[in-house]
């Protein structure tokens, strides 16, 4: 009897690790309205092909909760089949050797003729294929409420010298110019584009990427800096901390003509019944018309212990690839597809333009990762160059000469 | 024969059994307190990164957390927080249990309502203070609907002062606490060397100054034991009144480890950051610890 018993566990056991096995488990923090609609499409595609779905969803803390549930689970041996990593972060994890390759799945599928070189490359570690990218989120945007420019009379700017004009013109008119958010990615975020704008792509390719010492401290730089902090008189006193979609929602209420954001910001407009170039429009950032700031959300796939649990992995990398997926989870999340030569039809006037200009920077060279949202930088150097920015910022005694120099500093940090 | 063996078993029994009893959790607080401490010093002494890696370092960490200007902020806000805190939290604490302790009518319906702010947690407090001190939903607006139009008070937008705001709000919510530890302290203080005093012609404040404070060291040194490791510990406060802002005006080490070691990818920095702030509970509390333990040696 006893041993009935014994054999009996050991087979529930066994039973219960083959079924555990092919099982897909995916970490990810979508969460949260449209997103969760997306990953339910995941899901559901998923299964579809006969694999069985594991969610690991970790919310909060825009993601930093799930990547410290992933180390703890990548050092307890017991990695998910893909979790939501992005940017040079990728490149961190290839450091510690827990990622798998995707290059047999890449070269069936043509990934290589499918997205850009830019975007190729951050998904490659050592030139193998180790994560799939699933969307495109453009962040140098500028949002804006076309009536409030009306009233005030004022031209929606495409440059900077418009731009500060348009805001005088708002300010007379007893507008706000500047909806903004004060914490430290949403600076960075905005001093991004200005830097782009009044720098240019080469600029911000030499500063932010090659973290080119001297460029840091130019008089270029100087430029920006100044024209960063001449801002923050458009803007109000109760702005530091708060969040994103509330200064949004200032834009969107007729509180505050201007927001620069990424695309994220469109959800919040759409949510609030507005029509895109009627009731609010959007345009490139002033002066980086010609230019594109991405943020490319994308899964890594982890090292598996058995060949079960890979298949389902490849079937993931694929489906993430799809023209079916990327089309129905960017509906959903207001960005656009990563995978070229698609249908828009289905998408917005926002979403066309994104695609169009997503293709012509990246042919004139001037698609670049957007070092704000963890495209462009380690995140240890990310954060000692945000804490530049948000200091300079908020500390009014600080010269952009000051910051020049910090900044500099600042991305020597490894 | 039968009674001393039910003795020997019995001594066996009353030697063992409360060693079997308290085994677990000296196991566990061994190995999750101290090898943890232990592991984590090994830890700021390696290159780990985004994730625990044995490689030796020697110093570079500590090196790398002392010239980062954003630890030297946590420090400075660390010094001003605690010693505010500890300070004006004593000091309302002590003066409210003062006041109560004059045999006042309704004393236990305020006694209520100053210890309540203990019974939330520090993340409610920090946001309800956040709308609070916010120019432009609290205070300020109050104010200024009020018709007072001049009137500012932007501490929590301002980054010289958001770190006062956390004192604050840190303050609201311990000298309650610490008007209880000395009320209680206050009734067990023998009124015949007060009434003795007051014959003597001794006026109130000097009766209190001179014999019933000094009465209350050891509530004293509690208080302040307890107050400080919260304050070197505050983390919940600083991230829902400030959430470290305006920029990092208001980081304190313990916002500042979180941030290098499960954000930055640099958990080698978090690592001696934290051990920085280990060194400073010691030295607070070994020298309090040794004290008291010679002080009960010679008694």
């Amino acid at each position: 009897m006893k041993k009935l018993k014994v054999s009996l566990l050991a087979a529930s056991f066994s039973i219960a690790f083959s079924v555990h096995a092919a099982d897909v488990e995916v970490l990810h923090w979508w969460t949260s309205g449209g997103e969760a609609k997306a990953a339910v499409e995941l899901k559901k595609m998923l299964e579809a092909k006969g694999h069985k779905w594991k969610d690991f969803a970790v919310a909060g803390g825009a993601g930093d909760n799930a990547m410290t549930a992933l180390k703890t689970r990548v050092v307890s041996g017991q990695p998910p089949a893909a979790a939501q990593i992005k940017g040079p972060s990728i490149q961190e994890w290839g450091d510690e050797g827990v990622l798998a390759s995707l290059d047999d799945v890449a070269k069936k599928e043509g990934w290589d003729k499918l997205l850009p070189p830019v975007v190729a490359n951050v998904m490659k570690y050592k030139g193998s294929y180790v994560a799939a990218p699933v969307n495109v989120h453009r962040v140098n945007w500028l949002w804006v409420n076309p009536e409030l420019f009306k009233k005030a009379n004022a031209k929606v700017p495409t440059t900077w010298d418009e731009f500060f004009k348009a805001a005088d013109a708002l300010q007379k008119a007893g507008i706000q110019p500047l909806a903004y958010g004060g914490q430290p990615w949403q600076d960075a975020t905005v001093f991004e584009a200005v830097a782009l704008g009044v720098g240019g792509s080469d600029f911000y390719k030499k500063a932010f990427i090659q973290l080119d010492p001297a460029t840091l401290q130019s008089a270029n730089m100087i430029k920006v800096l100044t024209t960063y902090k001449k801002l923050k008189p458009y803007t109000d006193k109760n702005a530091p901390g708060r969040e994103w979609n509330l200064a949004t929602s200032m834009v969107i209420n007729g509180k505050a003509a201007m927001q620069i954001m990424g695309d994220w910001a469109k959800g919040e407009f759409l949510a609030a019944g507005k029509v895109p170039g009627k009731d609010f429009l959007c345009v490139a950032a002033p002066g980086t018309a010609a230019a594109y700031t991405f943020n490319i959300d994308s899964f890594a796939m982890f090292k598996l212990p058995n060949k079960d649990a890979e298949k389902g992995q490849k079937d993931l990398a694929v489906t993430l690839m799809s023209p079916e997926f990327q089309e129905v989870f960017n509906l959903n999340k207001g960005s656009i597809p990563v995978r070229q030569g698609m249908n828009m039809s289905k998408f917005d006037d926002c979403g066309k333009k994104s695609a169009e200009d997503f293709k012509a920077t990246s042919a004139k060279g001037s698609l670049l990762p957007s070092w704000a949202h963890g495209m462009a930088m380690h995140s240890a150097t990310q954060g000692a160059v945000a804490d530049v920015i948000s200091q300079f910022w908020n500390n009014d005694s600080m010269t952009a000469q000051q910051a020049s120099v910090k900044l500099a500093a600042a991305a020597k940090t490894k | 024969m039968s009674i001393s063996a039910q003795e020997a078993h019995y001594g066996f029994t009353e030697r063992w059994l409360p060693r079997l009893v308290l085994a677990p959790s000296f196991l566990l607080t061994l190995i999750f307190l101290y090898g943890f401490i232990i592991w984590n010093c090994y830890l700021s002494f390696t290159t780990s990164r985004l994730m625990p890696n044995l490689t030796w370092a020697g110093l570079a960490q500590y090196q790398i957390l002392f010239e980062n200007e954003r630890w030297w902020v946590a420090v400075k806000n660390l010094f001003i927080f605690a010693s505010l805190f500890i300070g004006s939290g004593m000091a309302i604490g002590i003066g409210l249990a003062i006041f109560l302790d004059q045999k006042i009518r309704g004393e236990g319906i305020l006694r209520t309502i100053y210890l309540y702010p203990m019974a939330l947690s520090f993340v409610v407090t920090g946001t309800a203070w956040k709308w609070m001190l916010n120019p432009g939903l609290g205070l300020e607006k109050l104010m200024h609907d009020w018709g007072f139009i001049h009137f500012t008070f932007d501490w929590l937008v301002n980054s010289e002062m958001s770190i006062y705001t956390v004192v604050i709000a840190g303050v609201w919510q311990s000298s309650g606490f610490v008007m209880a530890l000395f009320l209680a302290g206050l009734r067990g203080v023998d009124d015949s060397i007060i009434k003795a005093a007051q014959i003597d012609g001794a006026s109130l404040p000097r009766i209190y100054w001179k014999i019933i404070l000094p009465a209350l060291r050891p509530v004293f040194f509690s208080t302040l034991m307890i107050l400080s490791h919260i304050a070197i510990k505050s983390f919940d406060l600083v991230m829902a009144l400030t959430g470290g802002g305006p920029g990092f005006s208001s980081v304190v080490p313990a916002t500042f480890m979180y941030a290098m070691a499960f954000t930055r990818g640099q958990m080698g920095v978090g690592a001696a950051s934290s051990m920085m702030m280990l060194a400073t509970v010691a030295a607070l509390v070994v020298p309090y610890l040794y004290s008291e333990l010679r002080g009960k040696k010679n008694g």
